[in-house]
């Protein structure tokens, strides 16, 4: 069904005079905004405001956040490779980790271990994850069964709405669960040292920061071995590529969607610990903005793709973390942290206008995927 | 959801069969179901449901709202046991004993463990309050309840549970054994008995304004529930209703009823007449807070208008309908306040064209770039937008002319902004004059959108939505007729954001959330998309019901979420479906005459036909 070719726009068709006024309008809109991309930086940089360490903080911190948004987009991308549907739930899923995360933390402090020696520490953060990744998978697997499983045959929309009403569903009940409030995590307090490593401790990087990225892309490179080599990630790949082919191949369809969210949800929850220990608090609202964020990183990277995802959520984080000074300072706004947000959803929609298949993804978006 | 997983059976008419099954494997449905209800007794009381509806009664001093919902899901669990368990009827009851035994032995779990672990910790609902209904605590009338679960390790009664839901689950079962008649007056009858105790306020604060029926709204009412007499008479009045029904209405299966039944005239004019009398009169017969709830339906009805244009004819999912809500309503605050902020002073009536041309530039601006995007894509990046103005209402850059936080205040109301003074008991004062153009913008839209969908731009929008690629084949223009249908759901919302202004007297940055594209989303989907009176019933179920029923306010996104799946995954066309939209997402059912079937994908083997709407 997909396989035959169709020009989009035949070149002997002559464009109306509707199509050729939206042409403008896309141009002039890539112009403004570029002109606002290299305005801003350049009266930033002329300005001296900030030191080299200044924006050496930035990259680091837009590592850190990337990281995370990696390991969430992760999810988006596999389910979306698989079912062709946004995981609209996947934030949530997130938020869960975090607050499995920050349960288990609670617990560990009650106990005394979590700050015990640097190598309790270390192993509590461990079992915090193994935690988060658990919850957050059964409660994934639970929204599947549920919310997905029965739509799978179901048009798209339908399928994006349920997934929307799982979103919120699963946002009230932690809210229902857990109250309204904003929640401390525990503070570790070995994390907030610098390190004596060599280059790291050069960089002013903590152990929080180190840890954070080097979880993240232990896990990355797991993920990338499992889908890669392993009879079940041939199995998602296969699905993937073609559903009913894969069927007939003697692929378990259902089986490997399970685990696709399976997978996705564990690699979320995990990150929903890194996010905790690296932010601090959690609210049942948290999850939302990150998973949006985390979805705009996958799309960066080309939806489906799962190396792209990874370098989507690494350059969506330090777009977003030196973007906020770096641009919009340089115009003159006031409080420019406050427009942080606006960079990330700025950057998901020129992203879809201009290049839909991403950095390194195929074209999807316009395609009958 | 008893009525959706149980399959009835009528073991009744046949000579009973009073054997007991003991193959294992045939009890597993059985315990499963006692699992899944265990489960949902847990999520209710922990999610904390049942202690905000132990605040109100069902009926005064015999049972509040919180132990009707233990007791209903323990009769359900009874009723799905019992269906769910082998053939015959001493089969059944041990099947709805079973379930109603799971249920309740995961609530005395609870209470063991909860106190012991100090579950309170991460869930503050797991309180004593809680132990103490769950407990019966209550019931026994136990003395310093808290001594009982602080010194002890669990509460002396915590079999309580189990038992009552193991009794109330073989009376759940035993419904499965009456005949259907009887089985169905006894689950109106409860389920009467519970709206009315929803919604005893509402119905009772109109009732006591006249001198002629105060006497009996006391006697019928309490101030959270229903009295006793008023339990009775509701039960009676019901029983009397369905007997009527029986003997007038003596079809087997309503179900079988075809669709399309024509009503003669003679029936219809006069329902009709009556129908807009009561709609014409109906804040007229409410004081207190009712008339600005019936306000608010009225506008969300509108929203959700604007929205089923985008959503409804042309397919669009749209999630960034609160953007240009907030234009709208940003627009005319500017336009038309008295504040400081306010540039105009205009009357609301001129600023309100205004306030939808501001909206469907917005539209123009940011639909033309992304409409070549498919579907969910769409979604994401309208998505983007809503946080995008949403972002820039409450941020310090537009702070000096729109007040960031703090909003615009001091928006007059649409007739005091004409210099016409309106005293405060006249009948056009407050939210009704706000309800009647919200009436009137309703009609006009339902007209547009009536004529829109039968033109060739109607028609055009669905094609679209059914097919993309198939459209443009046949000489559609995509991104124009997607941008149209865009900038008409634009403008509306923008005329809603607009009277939303009016109705509050003031925007905020805190109104303008993701939570209202959430809201009209529902609505659409709900009432059913493309279908406008669907709009209106789901507009009162979303806004009406929440607003009305206090003490649901803090779960109505809960429940929306719920209402969301369930009505995707049973009635995807929504509760008040249009002709057309029935019959795409139902495919065995046979066509209307003079429409076509339309095309369905082909699928895969083994999978069932499903039809593309939307951007597939």
């Amino acid at each position: 069904m997909q396989t035959t070719l169709r020009p989009r726009r035949s070149p002997s068709r002559t464009e109306t005079a509707f199509e050729a006024a939206v042409n403008v309008f896309l141009w002039a809109f890539r112009i403004i905004l570029v002109l606002i991309v290299v305005v801003g930086s350049y009266l930033t940089i002329t300005s001296g405001k900030f030191t080299v360490d200044t924006w050496v903080t930035l990259i680091i911190n837009g590592a850190v956040q990337g990281g995370i948004y990696a390991l969430v987009a992760l999810g988006y991308t596999m389910v979306y490779g698989i079912m062709k549907m946004i995981n609209f739930a996947h934030g949530e899923i997130f938020m869960i980790g975090i607050f499995a995360g920050y349960f288990t933390a609670e617990i560990l402090e009650d106990f005394g271990i979590l700050n015990a020696s640097a190598l309790a520490s270390l192993f509590s953060i461990t079992l915090m994850m193994i935690v988060a990744a658990t919850i957050s998978t059964l409660v994934a697997l639970a929204v599947e069964r549920v919310a997905y499983r029965p739509l799978r045959h179901s048009p798209r929309l339908v399928l994006l709405i349920s997934a929307i009403g799982a979103s919120y569903f699963l946002q009230y009940t932690v809210r229902g669960l857990v109250g309204p409030g904003i929640f401390k995590y525990p503070t570790i307090d070995v994390m907030e040292e610098e390190t004596g490593l060599p280059i790291l401790s050069a960089l002013g990087m903590t152990w929080i920061q180190v840890i954070v990225i080097g979880s993240a892309l232990l896990m990355m490179a797991v993920l990338y071995a499992f889908v890669m080599r392993s009879k079940q990630g041939t199995a998602i790949r296969a699905v993937s590529e073609d559903k009913e082919a894969a069927a007939l191949m003697g692929v378990d369809v259902t089986r490997a969607v399970v685990i696709t969210f399976g997978v996705g949800a564990a690699m979320a929850g995990a990150a929903g610990v890194l996010y905790g220990l690296y932010w601090g608090q959690v609210q049942f609202y948290t999850g939302f903005i990150p998973g949006i964020k985390a979805f705009t990183a996958a799309v960066l990277g080309g939806i489906g793709n799962i190396p792209g995802a990874m370098v989507g959520g690494f350059v969506l984080g330090e777009a977003e973390s030196i973007g906020s000074l770096l641009i919009i300072d340089g115009l003159g706004v006031p409080s420019p942290g406050q427009l942080k947000d606006v960079i990330a959803f700025t950057i998901l929609v020129m992203v879809l206008m201009f290049r839909p298949q991403g950095i390194m993804g195929e074209r999807l978006s316009r395609s009958r995927a | 959801m008893t009525a959706q997983t149980a399959t009835a059976q009528t073991s009744a008419d046949e000579r009973p069969d009073w054997s007991l099954n003991t193959d294992r494997h045939a009890w597993k449905p059985v315990v499963i179901a006692g699992l899944l209800f265990a489960f949902a007794a847990l999520y209710i009381t922990l999610v904390g449901l049942v202690n905000t509806f132990h605040e109100r009664d069902t009926i005064e001093d015999v049972i509040t709202l919180g132990q009707t919902m233990l007791l209903v899901t323990f009769g359900s669990a009874g009723y799905v046991g019992a269906t769910r368990a082998p053939k015959g009827p001493l089969n059944a009851i041990i099947g709805a004993a079973v379930t109603g035994l799971i249920t309740g032995a995961a609530l005395s779990a609870l209470l063991i463990v909860g106190p012991a672990l100090d579950l309170r910790d991460f869930f503050p609902n797991a309180s004593p309050d809680l132990y103490n209904l769950l407990s019966g605590a209550e019931f026994f009338e136990l003395e310093n309840t808290r001594e009982m679960w602080r010194g002890e390790a669990f509460p002396v009664t915590f079999w309580f549970p189990s038992v009552v839901a193991m009794s109330v689950g073989v009376v759940g079962g035993l419904l499965t054994l009456m005949p259907r008649r009887a089985r169905n007056l006894i689950v109106l009858v409860i389920g009467a008995i519970i709206v009315m105790g929803m919604f005893a306020s509402v119905v009772r604060s109109p009732m006591l304004q006249h001198d002629a029926t105060s006497g009996v709204a006391r006697d019928i009412f309490s101030s959270s529930g229903l009295r006793m007499p008023g339990a009775i008479l509701v039960a009676v009045s019901v029983i009397i209703i369905y007997a009527i029904w029986v003997v007038f209405h003596p079809r087997e299966r309503w179900r079988a009823v075809p669709a399309e039944t024509k009503h003669s005239p003679l029936l219809t004019i006069p329902a009709g007449a009556l129908v807009l009398i009561v709609v014409l009169l109906l804040p007229l017969g409410f004081t207190g807070f009712i008339p600005a709830v019936i306000a608010l339906i009225a506008l969300y009805a509108l929203m959700g208008l604007g929205l089923n244009i985008t959503l409804g004819l042309a397919g669009l999912l749209d999630l960034g309908f609160v953007a240009f809500f907030a234009v709208g309503a940003y627009t005319l605050a500017l336009l038309t306040s008295t504040g400081e902020l306010g540039i105009a002073q205009w009357s609301f009536f001129v600023a309100v064209p205004f306030a939808m041309l501001a909206a469907m530039g917005f539209g123009i601006l940011l639909g033309l770039p992304i409409l070549g995007i498919r579907g969910d894509y769409l979604a994401i990046a309208t998505l983007g937008f809503g946080e995008i103005i949403a972002i820039l209402a409450r941020s310090d850059l537009l702070k000096d002319y729109i007040g960031g936080p703090n909003g615009i205040l001091n928006v007059p109301k649409p007739l005091a902004s004409m210099g016409i003074e309106i005293p405060p008991d006249h009948w056009l004062a407050g939210p009704n004059q706000i309800y009647y153009i919200s009436l009137i913008c309703i009609l006009v839209i339902s007209f547009i959108a009536i004529r829109l969908r039968d033109s060739r731009l109607g028609r055009a929008w669905v094609a679209i939505r059914e097919d993309e690629d198939v459209a443009e084949a046949l000489g559609i223009n995509l991104v124009q007729t997607k941008s149209l249908a865009y900038m008409l759901g634009a403008a509306f919302a923008g005329l809603g954001g607009a009277i939303f202004a009016a109705l509050y007297g003031s925007i905020i940055s805190s109104s303008v959330n993701l939570n209202v594209s959430i809201l009209i989303v529902t609505i659409v989907t709900l009432g059913g998309m493309g279908s406008i009176p669907g709009m209106i019933l789901g507009a009162i179920v979303i806004i009406g019901l929440p607003e009305l029923f206090r003490e649901f306010a803090e779960y109505r996104f809960l429940f929306y979420g719920v209402a969301l799946i369930l009505v995707m995954r049973w009635r995807p066309e929504g509760l008040l479906p249009s002709r057309v939209g029935r019959q795409e997402l139902h495919d065995d059912e046979p066509a209307l005459e003079g429409e076509e079937k339309p095309p369905s994908s082909p699928g895969g083997p083994g999978e069932a036909p499903a039809t593309s709407t939307g951007g597939a």
